[in-house]
């Protein structure tokens, strides 16, 4: 269902792949209440207390996991994009960062847009032009027949097949239970305590093998962004070719050779790395390569994964210490390179700014399964089951997480002991949010349900 | 054409359930209305089950009752045994049923409607219906032909009725009476299309012949609980109904000549309603269930006709006859009437509005089994909506829309208008999503000021109303602010229930919360508790309670509201906007919604195909 302005929504803002910076936008009445939940302003002031068009710096927490640093910019209604009470984070880009932001504002109280939606509610609150509604109506069918194509590809797939498993095991106890209310002088079977919470527990081991998977899946199924980085002539594009297998990026002795990002997509134990190889990063006159070293600095920022490369035979310089403090908080691996030779780099100070750290010879073939275990841990994939359902994005991620809670709340209104009623409200609730996912009503689902299963009379 | 016989503001066919609350509401709301009846002696009859309310049946008696309509105050004065229902099952869902005297039934409801004011009650089979300027048209057998402003077809299992008992099969309505042989073909005149339902009903069996000795008594509730928010207490329960079960034998009877049921033999082609099957499509569909219990309910007082509940069935007299004596204390049973099988006609009610009015003939109403839907209860209901929304129209105020936040009656009518129907629609709780919220015990709060301000609350009812609402406030105050020191005989009590004991004073309010306590709980350590009625303690408790549960609901109300509340208005053709899917411009065209909610529970109306109306209205607005 549509909500017309009454719920308070969040989306990252900023297209995946451009721009260094990712912003989350938060649009609605409870905009900056959201907003004060994830980000903790280093001079201790709420955001709740600043004027519009007003920015202030400071952290963003997953409750007390401190995720990114970031910007918030304030906007007060009507004077913003939406017409609305809007906060903008500016985080760092990339899309494992923007995503674990965008969750804890999840977390914190705002629901996914919708297709289209800020422009949508831009538009209903006066902010947009009759022309440019024409506009926005096709972005939305456009949006709509794409989440059409979703819908369908989700249905035919292994989730929606999971989610009805569960969704239809939540749907029979449903059902027994509205058979049961409903038809109090037929004798249909009291539903035990002990077997509802078992029912429900299972549900919600379901729900959570799904939740867990969502992050490892990705990186199975879709991949992840990797960029193989380091100062010039490090080895990096005879690790990319080691890795790809064939000869994929021109190789000389010549520092400053590749000049472009070579996109290549290689499986390296069960993850899915979608591999750039870049200009090497250093401080150049060479206006050609001065392109492709300011593009590198750009996707540091906002890719999934990091290969740090380093030559071992060297001691670190300014400009690998300088690579070091690039990575930040985006996952990364480091490579120390040519084991072969005598090694003089300090490897521990790499360790403190990446603790996944490898020594292999690129040019010997060695060390590649070393790597391939490090990316696994890093990626959280060794114990991924590929045949496993997957959740597709973060919308179906939250509905998933809605109906877990709601099935909390089954829990324990049993445990404390209310009526069946307030189970059954709770219930409907979690089989509500998995039927999203397919588009089908709880109600009617329910009550065919109880009319196939049970000999019911009036 | 006939004779000129009158002119009426509306004019109501049918005087069953759902007749007799749209004559009333009507009349009562000043339109000069006429009500007709094909038999006078039928008027408020109750041809099959001998009861009035029942899981989720009971809220709708408790919401036309909170109204001001008739059915729950007629129940009460007719009452025989009374009980609610679900006690025990949570709040959300207790429900009363009454067993009543059908006669009695009958004739204080046809009395009421004779001594009602601007009412005429009439005998007079309706042939014809005609839309003659912006007035109908109807005629009677008797070529007598009246005017009206709105006419409620409310004709119930009346309409081209077709009685089935296994090879035999013959036109009547129920209870034998003769059925609306002209009507059905006057109404598909008008380009309004029909479709065929069936229903069902069990024998009648001689009291005296029951051999009781061995079976299950069920008695009722002590003291019994009054439908009505009139009455102010009902007496003693006055009979006991029994149980009995089928068992092998009658299954392998009824399976043995299942070829010659009507139905499976493929001579009904009407749908019948899920919820109510006959016993033979109890035993084949559930062939696994060994037994299925049946009820023995007395008819009335000066009857001795017992209703066999839960045996309808459409087989040949000698088979019923078998069947019923393999049962527990029917082996000699004399059957006085026989069980049959009642086919009829009905509307697709997506040709309706929320205000039960066809969407394309202004001024006519559909009501009750005309609609698709089945049982008095869910008819009455219907029936007073529709009396209701005529009368209004007529005098030119706003149609009354009850939503589905705000009543089973809203809920009921949304689903019919909306979703339609495939076989005939019986309420239950599990069809709305704000149950706990549509209480039973709470119709009144919910419903009674909107009755008022229809003008259907009389001054007395709503000072005894304002009143009740007044107690309820101060007692949740006093829940709030009394605090009760602790005390070994508060501990003591807290033990025995099972739940942590207090080491300094607690509120009231906290200890009623608890689900294992409540206001019997703790009447011995809350010793100055006023002395009201039970009903506000029940409503309060509740509440308090389930506090967590109502507001999540109230949550929900009101993100639906906001689409209820944007309005589509009239004479759109959905095909001239590009912007929605083919799917969506077809169902949006023929249910015709009146709102964005409404189109939004249309299967087939994608939550996509919603964002463009919404863009589609505003962009509208600005024009």
């Amino acid at each position: 269902m549509i909500v017309l302005s009454s719920s308070t929504i969040a989306a990252i803002s900023t297209a995946q792949g451009a721009g260094g910076i990712g912003v989350i936008r938060i649009s609605g009445d409870k905009a900056l209440t959201v907003a004060d939940r994830v980000f903790k302003g280093v001079n201790g002031r709420s955001l709740s207390e600043y004027k519009g068009y007003t920015a202030g710096f400071g952290h963003i927490y997953d409750e007390n996991e401190r995720i990114d640093e970031a910007v918030a910019l304030v906007f007060r209604a009507p004077h913003s994009y939406t017409g609305e009470d809007v906060v903008e984070l500016s985080c760092h880009g990339g899309v494992y960062i923007t995503k674990q932001v965008l969750r804890a504002v999840f977390s914190a109280g705002a629901v996914p847009a919708e297709a289209g939606e800020f422009t949508k509610r831009a538009f209903l609150n006066g902010k947009l032009d009759l022309t440019e509604a024409e506009a926005v109506m096709n972005i939305i069918s456009a949006q709509s027949r794409s989440a059409a194509r979703a819908a369908l590809s989700c249905k035919e797939g292994g989730l929606s097949k999971k989610t009805d498993e569960i969704c239809s095991a939540l749907i029979d106890t449903s059902a027994h239970i509205s058979a049961w209310v409903d038809f109090p002088e037929e004798d249909v079977p009291e539903l035990e305590n002990g077997r509802l919470i078992s029912d429900f527990n299972s549900a919600r081991a379901a729900l959570n093998a799904l939740i867990s998977d969502y992050d490892a899946g990705k990186a199975v199924t879709q991949g992840i962004d990797t960029l193989i980085v380091g100062k010039p002539n490090v080895g990096k594009s005879t690790l990319m070719n080691l890795l790809s297998g064939c000869e994929r990026s021109i190789v000389t002795d010549i520092p400053g050779t590749t000049r472009d990002i070579i996109e290549e997509t290689v499986n390296i134990g069960n993850v899915i790395l979608r591999l750039s190889d870049t200009a090497g990063l250093r401080e150049t006159d060479n206006i050609v390569e001065k392109i492709g070293v300011e593009r590198t600095r750009k996707r540091l920022e906002e890719c999934g994964l990091i290969i740090a490369v380093f030559d071992g035979s060297k001691p670190l310089d300014r400009e690998d210490m300088e690579l070091l403090e690039l990575v930040g908080g985006t996952p990364a691996v480091a490579v120390v390179n040519k084991s072969d030779k005598e090694q003089l780099a300090d490897v521990e100070t790499i360790r403190k700014y990446i603790p996944s750290l490898i020594e292999i010879s690129a040019k010997n073939g060695e060390g590649l399964t070393l790597l391939a275990e490090n990316v696994e841990k890093i990626c959280e994939t060794q114990n991924f089951n590929p045949s496993a359902p997957l959740i597709a994005n973060e919308r179906q991620l939250f509905r998933i997480k809605t109906a877990r809670s709601a099935i909390d709340e089954c829990i324990s209104a049993i445990e404390e002991g209310f009526g069946l009623d307030a189970v059954a409200v709770a219930l409907n609730d979690a089989i509500d949010s998995l039927l999203e996912l397919t588009g089908k009503n709880a109600a009617d689902t329910v009550i065919d349900t109880v009319f196939e299963t049970f000999c019911v009379g009036k | 054409m006939g004779y000129e016989a009158g002119k009426y503001d509306v004019a109501v066919i049918g005087a069953g359930h759902a007749g007799i609350e749209a004559g009333l509401a009507a009349a009562r709301l000043g339109c000069r209305t006429a009500v007709f009846t094909i038999n006078m002696d039928a008027v408020g009859n109750c041809p099959c089950n001998p009861s009035i309310g029942g899981t989720a049946k009971g809220h709708l008696v408790r919401e036309i009752d909170a109204l001001g309509g008739e059915m729950g105050k007629t129940a009460d004065e007719c009452f025989l045994q009374m009980r609610m229902l679900n006690r025990g099952k949570g709040p959300a869902v207790h429900s009363l049923r009454a067993q009543i005297d059908r006669r009695k039934y009958s004739t204080v409801m046809k009395h009421k409607l004779e001594l009602q004011k601007n009412l005429d009650l009439r005998q007079a089979e309706i042939v014809s219906i005609e839309k003659s300027g912006d007035k109908w048209l109807l005629e009677t057998r008797m070529n007598a032909v009246f005017e009206c402003a709105a006419v409620i077809v409310a004709t119930g299992t009346f309409l081209g009725g077709k009685i089935y008992v296994g090879d035999v099969s013959f036109e009547s309505g129920p209870d034998g009476i003769f059925p609306a042989s002209y009507l059905g073909e006057s109404i598909r005149r008008l380009g309004i299309e029909t479709r065929r339902f069936k229903t069902g009903t069990p024998a009648r069996v001689l009291k005296s012949s029951i051999d009781f000795s061995q079976l299950e008594v069920q008695r009722g509730d002590k003291p019994p609980v009054p439908f009505s928010y009139d009455t102010d207490s009902l007496g003693e329960n006055k009979v006991v109904c029994h149980i009995s079960y089928t068992n092998e034998r009658t299954k392998d009877i009824i399976l043995k000549n299942i070829h010659r049921s009507p139905l499976y033999g493929g001579k009904i082609e009407g749908v019948g309603p899920r919820y109510c099957p006959s016993i033979e499509d109890k035993i084949v569909r559930f062939a696994d269930k060994p037994r299925h219990q049946l009820f023995i309910e007395p008819c009335g007082l000066d009857t001795e006709e017992m209703y066999i509940q839960g045996m309808s069935s459409s087989l040949p007299e000698d088979v019923q006859l078998d069947f019923y004596h393999t049962i527990k204390g029917l082996e000699n049973a004399l059957i006085m009437r026989s069980a049959y099988a009642i086919e009829y006609d009905c509307i697709d009610p997506l040709q309706l509005d929320l205000t039960l009015e066809f969407a394309e003939f202004s001024g006519l109403y559909g009501a009750g089994q005309f609609n698709g839907s089945s049982g008095y209860e869910e008819a009455a209901a219907q029936g007073l909506i529709a009396g209701i929304n005529a009368a209004l129209k007529i005098q030119g105020r706003e149609p009354f829309i009850l939503d589905r936040a705000s009543s089973y009656i809203g809920t009921l009518i949304d689903d019919l208008v909306t979703k339609g129907v495939s076989d005939p629609y019986r309420m239950m709780t599990s069809r709305s999503e704000y149950r706990l919220i549509l209480r039973q015990d709470n119709a009144d709060t919910r419903l009674t000021p909107l009755g008022r301000e229809l003008g259907l609350i009389s001054d007395e009812r709503w000072r005894k109303f304002n009143e009740k609402q007044e107690l309820k406030r101060n007692e949740y105050k006093r829940l709030r602010q009394t605090v009760v020191p602790p005390s070994e005989e508060l501990n003591d009590i807290l033990v025995s229930r099972e739940t942590s004991t207090v080491s300094t004073g607690i509120r009231l309010i906290e200890l009623i919360k608890r689900p294992q306590l409540g206001y019997e709980a703790l009447k011995a350590i809350d010793k100055d508790r006023p002395e009201i009625d039970s009903n506000i303690f029940e409503q309060v408790e509740i509440e308090v309670k389930y506090e967590g549960y109502i507001k999540r609901q109230e949550a929900q109300i009101e993100q639906m509201r906001r689409l209820e509340g944007r309005s589509l208005p009239k004479g759109i053709d959905y095909g001239e906007i590009s912007g929605l899917r083919l799917e969506a411009q077809e169902k949006l065209n023929k249910i015709k919604p009146q709102n964005l909610g409404q189109a939004s529970r249309i299967s087939g109306v994608s939550p996509a195909d919603i964002s463009v109306l919404v863009i589609w209205l505003s962009q509208r607005k600005k024009d």
